[in-house]
């Protein structure tokens, strides 16, 4: 069980005086005698947009189950100010529940039904308010899922691999949909992906998950939109993917 | 040709008995085969003319079998003297009586048991192993316990309702979908609402795969229990027919089971249809 510490009173943001939206200490979650995460730590700024990359069993995954407080079994301090929502790698809704109706589950907020109604405007899924689930194409139902993440303005929004399952053409739309709405929201993103262009385009910093810690880390300075050719990214490509493991192809 | 042999194609026309019925199809499908629905008529109707056929020149005499002319008048009096009503009323009311006790008794122990660990160890073993007995071979015990009335007929319709739906409900509650219950735990749902929204809905599907089950041995149950000492009911029309040597009689109360339990069955598959509109293959297109 993770031990509960004052986020923001000393490490790497020490420098804000506001809390972060998410400080993690010496985590550590061990499956039998092997430590997916060994001591690992990380603060996410409020409003920071963060991309996590690593090889497959790094812990990228376990680390957004133990902040989204899926794992019982985290040993170390976790701390999250505000309110967490999770967006999984498959959109999850439940079936037997139209559109609105996951996203109004478990909203407590004041006149749920028209807030769900707005947050499903902002994806552009109003026609599909009171369609079932499993009518709804992939990139339909990963819309609905961002929306219901995001109807609940938590301060720590997470995403597991949600694109990863999408086709290129959607995935480019999508991406474009969650730049939108983090702007429009704020919540700080921590984007776990497998997709080293995906990190590059979206987050303000993107870490590399190696041996249970954070082995790799770097600011991506380039203004928004990016494009993926831009030279700065394209140094910073080059760069990820030799800590990942990958030689790059031809001269960077 | 013989009368045992007629009598074993006779049975698989009328489809005695409910049975379980395939998985809904497309509707593609179904209307192709609608189309050609006439097709499947014509050997049940040249059987039943071969029947009576068989009764006109005496082949089969009516002691064995009466002939499906007999039978439909024999229906229309039984229905015009209140008899067969009267008949329906009482053992539809032993079905629902006991359908309703043990689809109460069934449920409520797999939510018992599916819903905790402790439930599940408290649970679970009795009722496998109450499940391996032989339930119509408790009738002699039942009639030493509840005697000869109501009760021993109404109670074993609940015993034999009772473990197909458990068995439906307790695997459909431990079926449903772990990520779904994940994505109850990020959205802040509590054990109540976590039951009532992901739990429950998501056990729907198979809980009324035991109730078209349970309703099917329920008419099963409720033939066997009125062959026991009934002073009303179907199950007595059948038997004090057979004192008389009235095979017409008979074939009616066979009849008339077959009907009502293809009725039931009818009604499930509406439910399911209401219920479970949000499956795919529910869905148009």
């Amino acid at each position: 069980m993770a031990a509960r510490v004052p986020a923001g009173v000393s490490g790497p943001a020490g420098a804000q005086t506001v809390r972060p939206a998410a400080a993690v200490r010496g985590l550590t979650r061990r499956f039998g005698d092997r430590a997916v995460l060994d001591g690992l730590d990380l603060v996410i700024g409020r409003g920071e947009f963060v991309a996590l990359l690593g090889r497959s069993g790094s812990g990228k995954s376990t680390l957004l189950r133990a902040l989204a407080g899926l794992d019982d079994e985290v040993e170390g301090g976790l701390e999250v100010d505000g309110s967490v929502a999770v967006a999984f790698q498959e959109p999850r809704l439940v079936p037997w529940k139209r559109v609105r109706d996951n996203l109004t589950l478990g909203l407590t907020a004041p006149d749920p039904v028209s807030r769900a109604e707005a947050a499903l405007a902002e994806v552009g899924l109003t026609d599909r308010a009171g369609a079932w689930p499993l009518t709804l194409s992939g990139g339909e139902a990963q819309r609905a899922s961002l929306a219901r993440a995001l109807v609940r303005e938590p301060g720590l929004l997470l995403l597991d691999e949600p694109f990863s399952a999408l086709d290129a053409l959607t995935r480019i739309t999508v991406h474009r949909l969650v730049l939108d709405l983090w702007a429009a929201h704020g919540p700080a993103v921590l984007l776990v992906t497998h997709d080293v262009d995906e990190a590059l385009l979206l987050a303000d910093r993107v870490l590399v998950l190696d041996d249970g810690r954070v082995a790799h880390e770097w600011t991506v300075a380039a203004p928004r939109p990016r494009h993926r050719d831009h030279p700065g990214l394209l140094t910073l490509r080059a760069a990820l993917l030799t800590a990942l493991g990958v030689t790059p192809e031809g001269p960077a | 040709m013989s009368v045992v042999e007629l009598r074993g194609e006779l049975g698989s026309a009328v489809r005695a008995g409910p049975r379980p019925h395939p998985r809904p199809r497309p509707r593609a499908a179904a209307s192709r085969r609608h189309r050609k629905g006439w097709h499947r008529w014509v050997s049940p109707l040249v059987l039943v003319l071969l029947w009576q056929a068989a009764s006109a020149s005496g082949l089969l005499p009516a002691r064995l079998l009466a002939a499906p002319s007999q039978i439909a008048s024999t229906t229309l009096d039984l229905v015009s003297t209140g008899t067969l009503p009267t008949a329906i009323a009482v053992s539809l009311e032993r079905v629902l009586l006991g359908f309703a006790a043990g689809a109460l008794t069934g449920i409520g122990l797999a939510l018992v048991a599916g819903l905790s660990r402790a439930g599940e160890n408290a649970v679970d073993p009795i009722m496998q192993m109450l499940r391996a007995l032989p339930f119509f071979g408790l009738i002699p015990l039942f009639i030493l316990w509840f005697g000869i009335g109501e009760a021993p007929k109404v109670l074993l319709v609940a015993l034999a309702v009772s473990f197909p739906l458990y068995l439906n409900t307790f695997a459909g509650i431990r079926g449903v979908d772990g990520k779904l219950a994940e994505v109850a735990r990020t959205l802040r749902l509590g054990r109540a609402a976590l039951v009532r929204h992901i739990v429950l809905p998501g056990a729907l599907p198979q809980t009324l795969v035991g109730l078209r089950q349970s309703l099917g041995v329920a008419w099963l149950a409720l033939i066997v229990a009125e062959q026991v000492n009934a002073d009303a009911g179907l199950g007595f029309m059948i038997n004090d027919a057979r004192e008389f040597l009235r095979t017409d009689v008979i074939v009616v109360g066979l009849l008339v089971y077959s009907a009502l339990g293809l009725l039931t069955d009818a009604l499930v598959r509406l439910l399911e249809r209401r219920a479970l509109v949000w499956r795919r293959e529910f869905l148009p297109g």
